[in-house]
């Protein structure tokens, strides 16, 4: 019997001035009435972002507020194989819908000075703290991309794009990185 | 580019959102056994407004929800959103 | 003609101490850091510029400004970098730029087309729609191209662009365009505030009138030096942007303005990975506009000789460039701001020839300071003509009598320059193009902001405040930013600047009058053209004569003449077009109204406008897992939706039907490999997972059991299909959804519109997977054989996987779904694997069927095997008006449902009609002759056109596994034709058809379940 290491490839890996790739990570989507969740999560020690656009994380998992009843689950690779049964036991008796992306999407971190720029030169949100801050996620769009974005500090962002969609998503980074180092 | 503002999110970019048509249309049932008439109505009639437009956008870029907004037609002023389902 | 005009006054934007070589139509000249290419060609006493737009008459610098009508120039890099009808005002000079005059050959001093005038009253407005009517074939091949090469403007380069171009969203509470004064002062109290300000100014430099020069002091400096410490205030604080060579050009809603930033146009060596331009987007809460207003040409018989120079532009030239405009200068002017042109250049040391007042009784601090400098001030004074080839010579001043009316003779007055003035008009194109509305001030004749949309302020001189005293301005522009930060919710403004201290303005002189329309001209006089639009040779007698024609809609009076047109957008002729043609229509110019301001407001390079969405950006271009491997191998792609699939994997030279044909015949005799990675997946769960699935699709899924897949069929609600797919039942409450590779993203779009809106009581969720899953399927007789090898935990057998069922298991030891399902007609299974194992599970299942003469097959193989099985592709062999039944596919919708997506449309007599078009199978009596897919069908031979159609083919291929050509059609009635002769008209004669099943292999489907 032929068994592959298995060792996740991602669709894109690159880094440059202000931003790289990040390792695979574990990503569900969580479909659930919140208000019946609530208890339920918390019991199970796992996190559920109440707040609207703001992340909640709990342990190694965290979760991110994207619609009145849509969250995006996020933790490390390693965990990937115990996330669906505590889900599973936690939510027992509660409507939902657990769904595995770990594959469809990857994710990239932008930081540092020029991170905010990057941002802006695709993306028509406002990034003032005071509009976003620290804690904000949201669904988006990057250009011609939908994107999923997390401000995990003031200058460190977490954006995640369908795997198909990263390397324009990268490649217009990369260009955005010239013009920080040209210092524009 | 319009700022729309999203019912759960706030206000949000034009670049996030999808338009839907007019709002408050009615989808006879099948059940209902619509007259023609009737189904005419709910799948080719529209207002087609000079004025204040109730009509349907979906946040697909952002919660994914769809909403409803009053619009000026002339101005392209927002006047209020409430959520699908509301008047 | 040339010589050193550069003055040692002035030049206030110059860096003298640094020399600049250029070049001009091939000649070398010198210029200094600092001047435009138009400065410094008036600085080496170059007037003629270039040549006009119909007549090829010489023309010269009219405006110091982006306003400028004349001056079009192509400013080449290279062969790539080649950017034609820029406008030399706006050209900032460089260390070895290289400028060429346009429309004009062989040469701009000798221009054969200048026969253009002397025919001029043969080609008036409008003559191309007179005189080119015969033959009518004719325009388009001759005469419309010999008119657009002989009306020229420049040339664009035909290679790619090669520079970059960057694009940039800007928020702000507040953004303000333009840095005059008004701009300034407004900047500065909204910077004290805190609030993000964005300033944004055209220029290189911030300051607008401020620069041209004044007499006013400010805050007891002179306004030179309250300039330099404001900018350098605003710079430095944390909370303003300050984009200079910045133009807003677009007003879009909700405060939306659209700029565009010059990043290296101005360097003489643009660094490597530097953007040529960045376009912005700024959101802002709130706008002021600081735009200024734009000084207005005389009308008058000769007025667009080269020398003939706003009067306003000449002080620009001086006190910005320290360019004199000539040595001996007739200044004509309705307005007080000329006097102070007059004084600044006569303290450079020009002759003042005559300063020629229209007005008959100019009064006011404007006049007594000319009369003090020593300028003899003609009052009542107006021009009948001008002398002069490539340079003005002379100009006829004639007195006015106190009717207005010409009397007496004019007197000749030699000069080398004619300095012109009829007042200003206010910039109001961004109001307007925001939807404020205007209002016509009587007082100063001018259209000014009336009803202004939220949010948007205008201030200073674009808000009418034309010539008012300094004060009056910084009144208005604190106060709109002070009510501006207001709105934003910023009410305490502890750092507001007082009018009375900061702003104080001393030795200020207000400056008024003005002129709108054609100077008074002696009765019966022919005294020559005189121009309102200078950029489209239109002339106050065309517009006179558009009138006389019948056009009375200032609308229709523009697109006649093509007064307001091309790249200046009318900024220096449209009032002057108004008033005359408001004359001559007998009505009051409010009455007659404006054309609409559009953006945009200056013209924007397309580089600019695509931004970062050029070659591999213009939009993304999405590959699956095994793209690599599939290139790597010489595959050929080709997109669907925004997908690169594989079409098909030639050989050893082979074209798209030899690989075909390969590719098909390896599915059916043993097996292939297809990347179906692309197909839409959606998932859908919840406990009414199937009660949601039974309103969507026409199916009825109650009855799907787990583990068993079926295929689905989604309608639109006006009863025809819109999607199909494989679904299975992966439990109780989740079922796996598939739809076509196009439609994953609208398929997903409608059921949840369905669900949030119609049925939003269901608890079902729907989630895309598509790119979760990579899906390789393996079709043909040794499928099972290939994959058993490598599968564990799951049983491949017919018995236990039979046609149309699913299992989970591990497939190289990764967890897949497994679906035995089949798009070719043969045993196959559709391998699901997480996306990131993907290329690594199609590379082992690759090796292990390199035993049983496994081949890749690309989407070209796939329409055809699918074709032969009469497997309908929609969007190919459905067209949006087809229902389950047209499409043959009625088996599928379930039966006692009591409500499906369409179900109410099917009961339409209109769709259960038994002549609409149904899928049908055709096979061409020459069994070589493939039909054109969109070939139409008749029922009757050799009919001539008109003929009655009865429907057309969707589907063609060569099988070479049937040896012969198939086809699938949609024909009226088809399905009661089933036998008969039909005719396809081809390009070379009819092709004779016989009707059949849409099934054309294994009818009985014994492979499928094999």
């Amino acid at each position: 019997m032929l068994k592959l290491k298995a060792a996740r490839t991602l669709p894109a890996r690159a880094s440059a001035l202000g931003w790289r790739m990040l390792d695979p990570r574990s990503c569900w989507s969580l479909r659930v009435d919140l208000v019946a969740a609530a208890g339920p999560m918390s019991a199970a020690d796992l996190p559920l972002a109440i707040d609207v656009c703001r992340a909640a994380t709990r342990g190694d998992w965290s979760a991110l507020w994207l619609g009145p009843d849509e969250q995006l689950l996020v933790g490390l690779d390693s965990a990937h194989a115990q996330l669906a049964p505590r889900l599973a036991a936690a939510l027992d008796g509660v409507a939902h819908s657990i769904v595995d992306v770990s594959h469809r999407q990857a994710a990239i971190e932008l930081s540092g000075p020029g991170a905010t720029r990057l941002l802006a030169m695709g993306c028509p949100l406002d990034f003032d703290l005071r509009s976003a801050p620290v804690g904000f996620c949201t669904r988006t769009v990057y250009a011609k991309a939908e994107v999923v974005l997390w401000r995990q500090d003031t200058q460190r962002f977490q954006l995640q794009a369908w795997r198909s969609f990263l390397p324009y998503v990268t490649g217009l980074l990369a260009l955005g990185s010239q013009e920080l180092t040209a210092g524009i | 580019m319009l700022i729309i503002p999203c019912p759960y999110c706030g206000p949000r970019p034009e670049l996030e959102f999808s338009y839907g048509g007019q709002a408050h249309v009615t989808r006879p049932t099948a059940a209902s056994n619509p007259s023609p008439a009737e189904w005419n109505a709910f799948q080719y009639e529209r207002a087609n407004l000079k004025g204040l437009h109730a009509e349907r956008w979906r946040h697909i870029h952002g919660c994914a929800r769809f909403f409803n907004v009053v619009r000026d037609t002339t101005t392209d002023e927002i006047l209020r959103s409430y959520r699908s389902g509301e008047k | 003609m040339s010589g050193d005009c550069r003055s040692a006054r002035g030049g206030g934007d110059l860096q003298r101490s640094q020399p600049l070589r250029f070049e001009f139509d091939g000649r070398s000249y010198q210029g200094l850091q600092g001047d435009t290419l138009a400065s410094a060609l008036l600085a080496n006493g170059v007037h003629l510029i270039g040549r006009s737009f119909k007549y090829h008459r010489p023309r010269g610098i009219m405006a110091a400004g982006p306003e400028d009508p004349n001056a079009l120039v192509t400013i080449r890099r290279d062969a790539a970098r080649s950017t034609p009808n820029l406008n030399a005002t706006q050209v900032e000079l460089y260390d070895g730029l290289v400028a060429y005059s346009q429309n004009r050959w062989p040469s701009l001093r000798f221009d054969t087309a200048r026969i253009n005038d002397l025919l001029s009253r043969f080609i008036p407005s409008g003559f191309y729609y007179k005189t080119f009517m015969w033959p009518r074939k004719a325009w388009h091949s001759l005469y419309e191209p010999r008119i657009r090469a002989a009306a020229g403007l420049g040339v664009a380069s035909t290679e790619a662009d090669p520079d970059l171009y960057a694009q940039c969203y800007g928020h702000c509470e507040l953004l303000i365009v333009g840095a005059g004064p008004a701009g300034i002062a407004a900047a500065l109290t909204a910077a004290a505030s805190g609030a993000r300000v964005m300033l944004c100014d055209e220029q290189a430099l911030p300051g607008g009138s401020l620069r041209t020069g004044t007499s006013a002091r400010i805050g007891g400096q002179d306004a030179a030096d309250w300039l330099r410490e404001s900018v350098q205030k605003l710079t430095a604080a944390p909370n303003v942007t300050l984009l200079t060579r910045t133009t807003a050009f677009g007003y879009l809603p909700h405060n939306m303005v659209a700029l565009s930033e010059r990043l290296s146009d101005h360097l003489a060596t643009p660094p490597p990975g530097k953007p040529r331009e960045r376009l912005w987007q700024v959101c802002a809460r709130q706008v002021i506009l600081a735009t200024g207003a734009i000084e207005r040409p005389l009308v008058f018989p000769g007025n667009d000789r080269p020398g003939v120079m706003l009067a306003g532009a000449a002080r620009s030239f001086l006190n910005r460039y320290g360019v004199l405009p000539g040595a001996r200068v007739v200044v004509l002017t309705a307005h007080d701001d000329a006097y102070q042109t007059a004084i600044d250049l006569k303290a450079a040391g020009v002759q003042i020839a005559a300063l020629a007042d229209m007005r008959t009784d100019p009064a006011g601090p404007h006049v007594e300071a000319a009369r003090s400098a020593g300028i003899a001030v003609r009052t009542g004074t107006t021009a009948v003509g001008t002398r002069g080839n490539l340079r003005v010579t002379a100009v006829g001043l004639a007195g006015l009598d106190s009717n207005g009316a010409v009397a007496g003779a004019a007197d000749w007055v030699k000069c080398d320059a004619l300095l012109m003035s009829g007042g200003y008009t206010p910039s109001v194109h961004l109001h307007s193009q925001a939807r404020g509305k205007l209002r016509w001030d009587e007082a100063t004749h001018a259209f000014v902001p009336g009803a202004a949309a939220a949010g948007c302020r205008s201030v200073g001189a674009c808000n009418g405040l034309i010539g008012a005293e300094l004060v009056r301005v910084f009144e208005q522009a604190t106060a709109a930013a002070a009510d501006a930060l207001r709105e934003c919710g910023i009410h305490d403004q502890p750092g507001a600047i007082a009018i009375s201290k900061e702003l104080a303005v001393s030795e200020d002189r207000g400056a008024s009058g003005g002129w709108i329309g054609a100077l008074p001209q002696p009765a019966g006089a022919k005294a020559g053209k005189a121009f309102v639009d200078w950029q489209n040779d239109v002339t106050a007698a065309d517009l006179k004569l558009a009138v006389r024609e019948g056009f009375r809609s200032i609308e229709h009076i523009k697109r006649y003449t093509t007064t307001g047109m091309a790249t200046d957008q009318g900024k220096t002729s449209n009032l002057n077009a108004l008033a005359i043609a408001a004359q001559q229509l007998g009505r009051a110019i409010p009455e007659v109204g404006l054309t609409t301001f559009r953006l945009p407001y200056l013209p924007v390079g397309f580089g600019g406008l695509a931004g970062y969405a050029r070659g591999d950006f213009f939009a993304p271009v999405r590959k699956t897992p095994m793209y690599d491997w599939a290139a790597d191998r010489g595959a050929v792609f080709e997109p669907v939706a925004m997908w690169q699939r594989a079409r098909y994997f030639p050989e050893r030279g082979e074209d798209m039907h030899q690989a075909v044909a390969r590719e098909c015949a390896a599915v059916r005799r043993s097996c292939g490999l297809f990347d179906a990675s692309t197909l839409g997946k959606i998932e859908v769960a919840g406990p009414d997972a199937i009660e949601f699935m039974n309103r969507m699709y026409v199916n009825n899924w109650s009855s799907l059991a787990v583990g068993r897949c079926r295929y689905g069929i989604l309608l639109r609600d006006d009863g025809f299909v819109y999607d199909d797919g494989v679904v299975a039942r992966l439990s109780d409450d989740r079922l796996h959804v598939t739809t076509t590779t196009g439609g994953a993203p609208r398929v997903l779009g409608m059921m949840e519109d369905y669900l949030q809106t119609e049925w939003p009581h269901l608890k079902v969720w729907l989630t895309s997977t598509t790119e979760q899953w990579a899906v390789i399927a393996v079709q043909g007789p040794q499928a099972r054989a290939v994959l058993e090898p490598l599968v564990e935990q799951a049983d491949l057998s017919a018995a236990a996987l039979p046609h149309m069922a699913m299992t989970r298991g591990l497939v190289c030891g990764v967890p897949a779904m497994i679906f035995r399902v089949s798009f070719t007609g043969e045993l196959g299974y559709e391998i699901n694997v997480p996306a990131d194992y993907g290329a690594e599970v199609w590379r082992a299942i690759w090796a292990s069927g390199q035993a049983h003469g496994m081949c890749t097959y690309g989407t070209e193989a796939m329409h055809v095997l699918r074709a032969e099985k009469g497997y309908i592709i929609v969007g190919q062999d459905t067209d949006g008006t087809m229902t389950p039944d047209d499409a043959g596919v009625s088996w599928a919708v379930g039966k006692n449902k009591p409500e499906f997506v369409g179900m109410v449309s099917l009961r339409k007599p209109a769709l259960q009609d038994p002549r609409r078009k149904q899928l049908v199978g055709l096979l061409t009596v020459d069994p070589a002759h493939v039909l054109e897919e969109g070939s139409q069908i008749a029922a009757e031979p050799g009919q001539r056109p008109p003929m009655r159609l009865i429907g057309h083919v969707t589907s063609s291929y060569y099988s070479s596994v049937l040896g012969r050509s198939i086809a699938l059609a949609v024909v009226s009635a088809g399905r009661s034709r089933l036998g008969q002769t039909l005719y396809v008209p081809t390009a070379h004669g009819e092709s004779t058809v016989t009707v059949t099943q849409p099934v054309f292999y294994d009818p009985k489907g014994e492979r499928l379940n094999a």
